[in-house]
Formats: C-alpha cells, structure tokens, sequence
C-alpha cells in the first residue's frame, strides 16, 4: 500500500487562515526588532552624527573645504546638516547598523534555537524570508530617517532653515529644498537595501549571528576598498556602495534622473540577486539548531 | 503476536479494521556524511496513541522528529502525519501539531507572554481576537500564569520546559510531539507534565513522546517504539513490546545445587545463580506448574518463588546494550 492511500478515517480538518495573517507576523517581527535593546542603541547612534556634527559646526564654523562635502554650507543653511550627517554616516555608521540587524535576521534566530519553532508553527520559508527582509528594509529606513530627521530638525534649531542654494549654484525655496531632502533619504534608503539584502543571504549561511554581522559588514567595507583602488576603475561603477554618495544630483538644478535610476536599479539588482540567494539557501536549509 | 517493525503489525494488532495512523513513516532514511543516523525507519504511531520513542542519546531519535516536522530533509523515505504527506502538505498540517523539539528556545530578552504572542502572531490559523484567552489559557495549563511577566532569561530550567509546553498547547492540537518533556523539571513537574499528556491523550490527541526516562513512558505510554543506532528495533503496544521478553522464573532457596539440577532438567535456559540463595532462568515454554512439581519432588526447601516478566527498562538494555557510551 502506498502512502498516498494510507488509511485515515478522518480528514484532517484544515484550519482557515485568518485575514490580515501577514501583517500581524510583520508587526510581530518589528516589535521584536524594535524592543531589543541594542537595536535602539544603534538607532541612537545614528541619532548622534548629526547632533555632533551640528555642534562641532556651531562652535567652529569650519570654511568650504575642509571636512565632509556640505559641512560648508551647514552655518548658512541647518538643511545642509542633513546632508552633512548622511555623507558621514554612510561609509561606516549605516552599514554598521544595517550589518547588524541584517545578519542577526535568521542566523540569530537559528542560533537562539527559536528558528526552529518558527519554522514548525509554522511559517513557511518563504513567508519568513519574506518578513525578514521587509523588516530589515523597514529598520533601514527608518535608520536614514532618524539621521533626516534629527539633521533636519537641530539644523532648523541650531542654524535656521531657508531657500537652499543649490550645487549648481541655482537657489530654490524652502519647500522645493524639503522635497529634495525626502528625495535623498529614499535614495539613500534604496541604496541600502543592497547591503541589507546582502546581509539577510548571509544570515541564511550560518547560525552564528556575530559572523554574519561581520560579514555583511564586511561587505561594504570591503567594497569600499575597492572602490578606493585606482586600478580598479573599470569595476567601480557597479560595486555595491559606490554610487551611495549620488544622492549629491538630487542637490543640482538639473538633476539627471536618468543616472539616478540607474544607480537606484544598480542598488535594486544587488537586492534581488542576495535575495534569490537567500531563497535557495533557506528553503533548502537542514535545521539543525 | 509479537510487535515487529513490519508494516502491517500494528494495523491488525487489536482492530482488524485498520487503525488511523497520526505519524507513519515509510523507508525514512537519513544520512550525515557516511554516517547514517536513520536507517529506513518505519514508524506507525496510531491515532489516539500515547507513543513513548526510546532510545539511547544519539540513537536517531531527534533527527527523526526533525525530519517529520519538516526542519530536516529526509534522503529517502516517506513521511505522513494526520494523513498528509510531509513535507508537501506542511502548512496544513503543521497547525495541528503542537511540538517540543531538544528543549525550549525562546527570545531571551522578552517575557514569558511576549513569546507566546510573537508564536501566536506567527500563525496564520491563529484568531487574533482569541489570542490573548488562548495565550492565558496555556500558560495557566503548565503552571505558569505567576510568572508570564518575567523575562524569559530569569526562568529556571523546569519553567523554560513548562513555556515550551505552553506554546505546543496555544492551540487545539491533534498531535502533539514532545521530545524530552521532562528534561529539566522536579518530579512535581515530572508528575504534572505525565498527567497533562494523560488529559490531552484522553482528549483525543495523540502524543510521540521521546525519552529516555523508561520508568516515565512505561507509566503513561500505549505504545513504544525501541531505536537504537538508527534502526527502529522494536515497535507495538507496551504489553506487546513487553510481552517479546520471556518471562522468568526466581526461585529463593537454600539448596541452591539442588534447584539448579531441576531447572537443567526441565531443559530452561538461562539457569544462573543470581544472588547466594536465588536462582533464575527462562521460563521459555515450560509450563509454571510443572516447575514448581520438579523442584517440590526434588525435596529442595523454597523460600519463595516468582515469575516476572522484564520490564522496558530490562528490555530497553537487553536491546540497546549497557554502559555509558553514546551510540556513535
């Protein structure tokens, strides 16, 4: 007797999903990732760029060529701190973040043993790979949005908020100055979430999280290294944080979108290749831990 | 009958008309590198079963739940639980199963409550509106409603045990599969713990237990399956497992030579002197009553005189060796 006709006199009384299922396992995931610890202390990490740099402006005001791009114009305009802020936090202190809380993602779960109880409630692989990466985007987003918002708001403080003089050397309102700023943190945000996409694959590898935080930081900062290779110019327009900076086109009176897409797409592939990635890993996985 | 591991014992065992199987495995075989930890392992838990799964530590019985829960994949074989093939049918059968896998895990930094409700947030067959009630319940059903609000990090052993029991019962389960419920828990919790698989088992549901608490199954299983080295040795109902070991015969007597001559005669096997003034050996199919003429005739003086059968614990050594050595 095969399987299939095996012999069970009841049928199995398949329980109907509930509506809505999805985003309560999506607000579950956020709440867990935002009621831990560490993960707010990096938040408040990334809270701090602006707020040092706000202050080191105010009791030095630096001239046009020293330091980060944009720290010129801080003085004249708080909206520049948001800038400034975003260009200091985005070799080390965003990819920290998002290394982080990406590579702790399933690895962490898988170490803590409770993957595997996830895993038989059950959440199907796909389902929890799905969650994952949306919360990690989430956390990523909002990590830009802390470093905007607090560069924004200390700016605005600290400095004043007024029509923006652009790179071009064109002058735009306030209004048109606070649009481009959302531009940039979208921007910022999508370029992003090639590393935290990266940083979710490499969670699937391993149930030790601390690696997988390594690693994926390690990715940036290695493509980073690369990046800073002279030699290496043929290669540079396609490494992963290369074009993180571009954000800068949007501060121009004839922005190229054109260039923007590109990059944003550039950003996007990177994202769909880890994460087909990390489908294959993760449904074909052995759970041991 | 004996219990074997042949397909169709189970199924004509008691009821001719054959007996729904919760968990039925065909083949199941699994390999890590050369080493295979389950060699073709048919398992047949019947519905309504409480299923005690012995075995030394690393004989392959975790790396069988893990391979019907869908956590590990199986290199051959087949794998139905309630009547579904696993894992294809996974997500709609995994809701009615309620399971404890080598021990509880849990987020650390949240409290008892939280971590039943991220669990319970996770489950698509969930009713939100009930999840709080449900979530109370279960904690109030292991002992637990004094302590849901402390971190699951300050618990102590036994009630990191009781909480993953606690997320096994969110829900009505038809199946419930416990891997070392009692690992952990004082014999008050040992007690509670055998009392609610006796509750949930008289509810209907059936229970895969592992253990290799031998005297804790023998009290609350129906059933047993014996593994050892990856092979499933022995399955059946406890009395049809039980019944596999010969029943021997205990004679106290001074004149112990005396006896031993008897015995020999009789033709039982096994004749030793088990301690200064007792005898032993295998009853095999002498009848009890023509022993006991053999030796009364041979004037030997008896002190007392029982026969036993062996119990799981006996059987459990006699099948899996002795000694401290894991199995591989």
């Amino acid at each position: 007797m095969s399987l299939a006709d095996a012999t069970w006199t009841g049928p199995l009384a398949v329980r109907p999903t509930f509506r809505g299922a999805f985003s309560r396992l999506y607000l579950s995931e956020m709440r867990l990732t935002l009621r831990r610890r560490r993960n707010v202390a990096l938040l408040g990490v990334l809270a701090v760029v602006p707020v040092f740099i706000g202050i080191a402006v105010k009791i030095s005001t630096p001239h046009n060529g020293d330091g980060p791009d944009f720290i010129g114009q801080v003085s004249n305009n708080g909206l520049f701190l948001v800038f400034t802020a975003l260009t200091v936090a985005l070799p080390l202190f965003l990819p920290l973040v998002i290394g982080v809380v990406s590579g702790d993602s399933i690895a962490g779960e898988a170490g803590g043993g409770t993957l595997r109880y996830l895993l038989t409630v059950p959440v199907t692989r796909g389902r929890l790979l799905a969650v994952k990466t949306l919360g990690v985007a989430s956390y990523t987003a909002i990590g830009v949005l802390i470093v905007t918002g607090v560069g924004l708001v200390l700016g605005g403080i600290l400095f004043g908020l007024h029509d923006v003089i652009l790179l071009s050397g064109d002058t735009v309102s306030l209004g048109n100055g606070l649009l481009r700023t959302l531009l940039v943190a979208a921007y910022v945000t999508v370029a992003l979430f090639g590393l935290a996409a990266g940083g979710v694959f490499v969670s699937t590898l391993t149930e030790n999280a601390i690696a997988a935080m390594a690693t994926t930081i390690g990715l940036a900062v290695f493509s980073a290294l690369l990046d800073a290779v002279p030699q290496l110019r043929r290669i540079h327009g396609v490494l992963l944080t290369h074009n993180w900076l571009g954000f800068g086109e949007l501060l121009r009176g004839q922005v190229d979108r054109a260039a923007l897409l590109r990059w944003s797409a550039l950003h996007l592939a990177y994202a769909a290749v880890f994460l087909s990635l990390a489908w294959a890993r993760l449904t074909t996985k052995d759970v041991t831990s | 009958m004996t219990a074997s591991t042949a397909g169709a014992s189970l199924l004509t065992a008691d009821s001719p008309a054959a007996t729904p199987l919760a968990v039925r495995t065909r083949g199941l075989t699994r390999r890590f590198g050369t080493q295979t930890a389950v060699d073709a392992v048919d398992l047949e838990v019947p519905r309504g079963a409480v299923y005690g799964f012995l075995g030394p530590n690393g004989c392959g019985k975790t790396t069988t739940i893990r391979m019907l829960l869908g956590l590990l994949a199986a290199d051959a074989g087949e794998i139905e639980l309630l009547g579904r093939p696993m894992p294809a049918d996974l997500g709609s059968v995994l809701p009615r199963v309620g399971a404890l896998i080598e021990g509880p895990a849990f987020h650390l930094y949240l409290s008892g409550w939280d971590n039943l409700r991220r669990l319970d947030s996770c489950d698509r067959t969930a009713d939100p509106k009930t999840s709080r009630d449900r979530i109370g319940e279960a904690l109030a059903r292991v002992g637990l409603t004094a302590a849901s609000s402390k971190r699951y990090r300050q618990y102590s052993l036994g009630m990191k045990q009781r909480l993953g029991l606690a997320a096994a019962l969110l829900q009505p389960r038809d199946l419930l599969v416990l891997d070392e419920p009692t690992n952990g828990l004082d014999p008050q919790g040992t007690r509670e713990v055998r009392h609610l698989v006796r509750e949930l088992a008289s509810d209907g549901t059936t229970v895969l237990v592992s253990s290799h608490l031998l005297a804790e199954i023998e009290q609350v299983a129906t059933h047993v399956g014996i593994m050892s080295a990856g092979v499933l040795l022995r399955q059946g109902t406890l009395k049809e497992v039980l019944s596999e070991g010969t029943e021997i015969v205990r004679i106290t007597t001074p004149d112990v030579e005396l006896v031993t001559l008897c015995l020999q005669r009789l033709g039982l096997a096994d004749v030793r002197l088990a301690l200064d003034d007792e005898v032993t050996a295998r009853l095999g199919d002498v009848p009890v009553e023509d022993v006991v003429r053999e030796v009364v005739h041979a004037d030997a003086r008896v002190r007392g005189f029982v026969t036993a059968r062996p119990d799981l614990e006996d059987l459990f050594v006699a099948l899996t060796g002795e000694g401290f050595d894991v199995a591989r």
